[in-house]
């Protein structure tokens, strides 16, 4: 059998002699000091060559992702030697459904900041943006709290999650920000929905005291706007630490980022729903908002996708990328017509669309990409060997330092 | 009831040092159990003395009534995973134990005393000692047999390993680990259940409630080693109890009692340690300069684990991660960007709202 890093030396501690290359690729004969990730194992390496340590890779196809799936030429990061149990994954794929948990991440952010936006235009003079941001709101919590419950392997045990309070517990925060904010949002859009005659008079069929109370909706109203606004931004931003507090190392890895993609996301998505929706004339706050939150996106999204090195890869191939490229044209198309032509009627409902669709796809590429790197070891061993050798690294200096002290 | 052992350390006690990660020198204390609870137990699994033979993951499996999968998890398959003895494949909903196989070879260049049959060298060693004049193929046997627990035995003389040619020959060994739910002192699982489901037990185990899981999974995504996972045709998350029903009745987990070679052991948890610490000594005096205990150390990102290995390799060699951390271990950092993102939501809103008309 053949090893094309190992050259049958006996020197059995040198490190770059156990032909474990996972990559040995053109250059599979590196000079010693290349690969500092392998370390000396007795010069031991899996029997039968280089290629059954390799990961299969089946032909990419179009959006396939798998096992270290993707687009070798626009690898950022230089494959590095590693070893793996016969190329299988080493933490677990997440469960969760798709496309219904991203469809989740895309309607908690649009509706926390279309409930903010409702509560403010209650009292800003801006009813018709009111009525639809507090439709907007009310409509995506509720299907919220519908995507969140059929993702359940056990749907009917759902109340479940609200049997204990646990701040370490994401998903528990989470059933916390959501049941109120699905309970105020609705109770808003409700209060809207009886204020309109035939509705009332429906109504009144099952509640026959409806109209008696009728004086009091619009002040019901407001108050469960504002409430259902108090928790609208938790709403949109938890969601990213739902993913970041996780063993999928390109979503943990981000986890400092994650939060404001998320918060600009859900700023575009919202904004750009009730601009769409919404007379020119009362959707200013739409507009800035909107724009901001794209903004604020790209920037996060840049850090995200550039800054990490092996663990960025994840969020450049395979249909993650394909998800985060149309991601970033729509956004950016979407806040070209918002600026330019967004006190148009027309420009106002393209920009808002395709703001939303862009919303829609950054958080499936944010889920695909965190999936992806779940299905290669590459992405768990290379960075924690690297943390591990740099922590190594750091205890010599400390101790160095030390004894320079004594001395 | 007992809401208090199902939350996590992070909420409890008075001491706010390492909890959310670091070492934690009693975890049920800590998950609120009285000062009489049972000593925290767990496994060492020294793989330097397992021979594969699976008896372990028979054992979980018929104890547990768990169902049959294939080596990729799908329920009710029996496959073949096509790289090795190892059909398991991996830990998951309805294997609680897996061994995995790992077949190595490396070129040797070593100047040989014969060339000839594997073990050939033993008989040079026995004569050396020139104890058994009559019958000196019995005493290599008696030797080997002896030896099967040292250093030599894993690094030269093993029976496994085989030398084959003179000069650039190639030797084969076979390493085997039972891996097994790790039951860590910061166990992510735990740490991110909604329900409650999970809890630390007062043996310091981390086991599923069944009546309560709902199947959110996401302890599945949490677990830095990938053990746990939901059983598809049930929608629950499974994995390894240690056996709560067989301890609770002063019993070892099935898997420990089965296991031949004594290569699972079970006990309490400081024992353990004090037994592995030993074993490595001896294994490295005796040359085994690769052997290495893995979840042993106590500072680590899980803050050490319960049920802990000797290695002869590295870790991700046997599928294991290098360097697993609680990913609780960041979630201060991830609250304070998610309400900071949140604020900035309210805030850029609100300043929409200013200035001029339209």
């Amino acid at each position: 059998m053949t090893t094309p890093s190992s050259n049958g030396h006996p020197a059995a501690d040198d490190a770059h002699l156990n032909g474990r290359s996972l990559d040995a690729g053109p250059t599979g004969n590196e000079p010693a000091g290349e690969a500092p990730l392998v370390a000396a194992a007795g010069g031991w390496h899996r029997a039968g060559g280089t290629d059954l340590t390799q990961p299969k890779r089946r032909k990419r196809r179009k959006g396939g992702g798998g096992w270290g799936s993707g687009n070798r030429e626009a690898a950022m990061v230089p494959d590095a030697e590693f070893s793996s149990y016969y190329g299988r994954q080493i933490v677990k794929t997440p469960t969760w459904k798709n496309p219904e948990v991203p469809l989740y991440l895309f309607l908690g952010g649009a509706a926390g900041t279309s409930s903010v936006l409702g509560a403010l235009a209650e009292f800003t003079d801006r009813p018709t943006l009111a009525r639809n941001a507090e439709y907007v709101a009310g409509a995506a919590a509720l299907g919220s709290v519908v995507l969140l419950i059929d993702d359940l392997g056990r749907p009917e045990r759902f109340l479940h999650m609200l049997r204990v309070f646990k701040p370490t517990s994401p998903l528990s925060v989470g059933s916390y920000i959501l049941s109120p904010f699905s309970a105020f949002t609705s109770a808003a859009a409700g209060f809207r929905l009886l204020e309109l005659a035939p509705l009332l008079k429906l109504g009144t069929k099952v509640l026959p005291f409806l109209p008696a109370l009728a004086r009091f909706f619009p002040g019901a109203r407001k108050a469960s706007a504002i409430a259902a606004a108090a928790f609208g931004g938790p709403m949109a931003t938890y969601t990213a630490v739902l993913l970041s507090n996780t063993a999928a190392p390109s979503w943990h890895e981000v986890h400092t980022e994650l939060p404001y993609v998320f918060a600009g996301s859900a700023m575009a998505a919202g904004g750009g729903i009730t601009m769409a929706l919404t007379p020119v004339a009362e959707a200013g706050p739409s507009r800035k908002t909107a724009l901001t939150g794209v903004a604020l996106e790209l920037f996060m999204i840049n850090k995200v996708e550039h800054g990490h090195g092996l663990l960025s890869e994840p969020y450049h191939e395979g249909k993650a990328g394909t998800l985060m490229r149309a991601a970033k044209k729509a956004t950016i198309t979407g806040a070209a017509f918002t600026a330019l032509l967004g006190r148009t009627r027309a420009g106002a409902v393209i920009g808002g669309t395709l703001l939303a669709a862009g919303s829609v796809m950054t958080r499936m590429g944010v889920f695909e990409a965190g999936i992806a790197s779940t299905k290669d070891p590459k992405y768990i061993v290379i960075p924690q060997k690297e943390r591990m050798a740099a922590r190594k690294a750091g205890e010599a200096v400390a101790e160095d330092e030390a004894r320079s002290v004594v001395r | 009831m007992t809401t208090v052992s199902s939350a996590s350390p992070s909420l409890e006690g008075a001491d706010s040092r390492n909890r959310l990660f670091g070492p934690l020198p009693d975890v049920s204390a800590d998950a609120g159990y009285e000062e009489d609870h049972p000593s925290r137990v767990g496994f060492f699994t020294d793989t330097s003395v397992c021979i594969g033979c699976k008896a372990c993951e028979v054992a979980c499996k018929e104890w547990n009534t768990l169902p049959m999968d294939d080596a990729n998890g799908v329920l009710g398959q029996m496959g073949m995973s096509g790289m090795s003895y190892d059909n398991t494949g991996q830990l998951g909903a309805n294997s609680w134990r897996h061994v995995s196989f790992i077949e190595q070879s490396r070129s040797v260049d070593l100047p040989m005393p014969t060339i000839g049959m594997p073990g050939a060298d033993r008989h040079d060693h026995g004569h050396d000692h020139g104890a058994n004049a009559i019958s000196p193929q019995a005493d290599s046997v008696l030797a080997a047999q002896t030896s099967v627990l040292n250093a030599e035995a894993l690094s030269e003389f093993d029976p496994q390993t085989s030398v084959t040619g003179g000069d650039g020959g190639t030797q084969i060994r076979w390493l085997m680990s039972s891996d097994v739910c790790k039951h860590c002192t910061h166990a992510g699982c735990l740490d991110v259940c909604p329900t409650g489901a999970l809890f630390r037990t007062e043996f310091g185990t981390v086991v599923v409630q069944g009546d309560i899981c709902n199947g959110c999974g996401y302890c599945v995504s949490a677990c830095p080693y990938g053990v746990i996972d939901v059983r598809k045709d049930d929608g629950r998350a499974f994995k390894c109890t240690m056996c709560y029903d067989r301890l609770t009745d002063g019993l070892q987990p099935a898997c420990a009692t089965a296991c031949p070679t004594q290569s699972i052991q079970f006990g309490d948890l400081d024992e353990l340690q004090a037994r592995a610490d030993a074993r490595l000594a001896t294994l490295k005096s005796q040359g085994v300069e690769t052997a290495r205990l893995y979840g042993r150390d106590e500072s680590d990102g899980v803050g050490g684990v319960g049920a802990f290995f000797l290695l002869l390799d590295e870790p991700e060699v046997y599928g294991l991660p290098p360097d697993p951390i609680v990913t609780t271990r960041d979630l201060p950092a991830m609250w304070k960007a998610a309400a900071t993102g949140a604020a900035m939501i309210v805030g850029v809103v609100a300043s929409s709202f200013l200035g001029r008309r339209r």
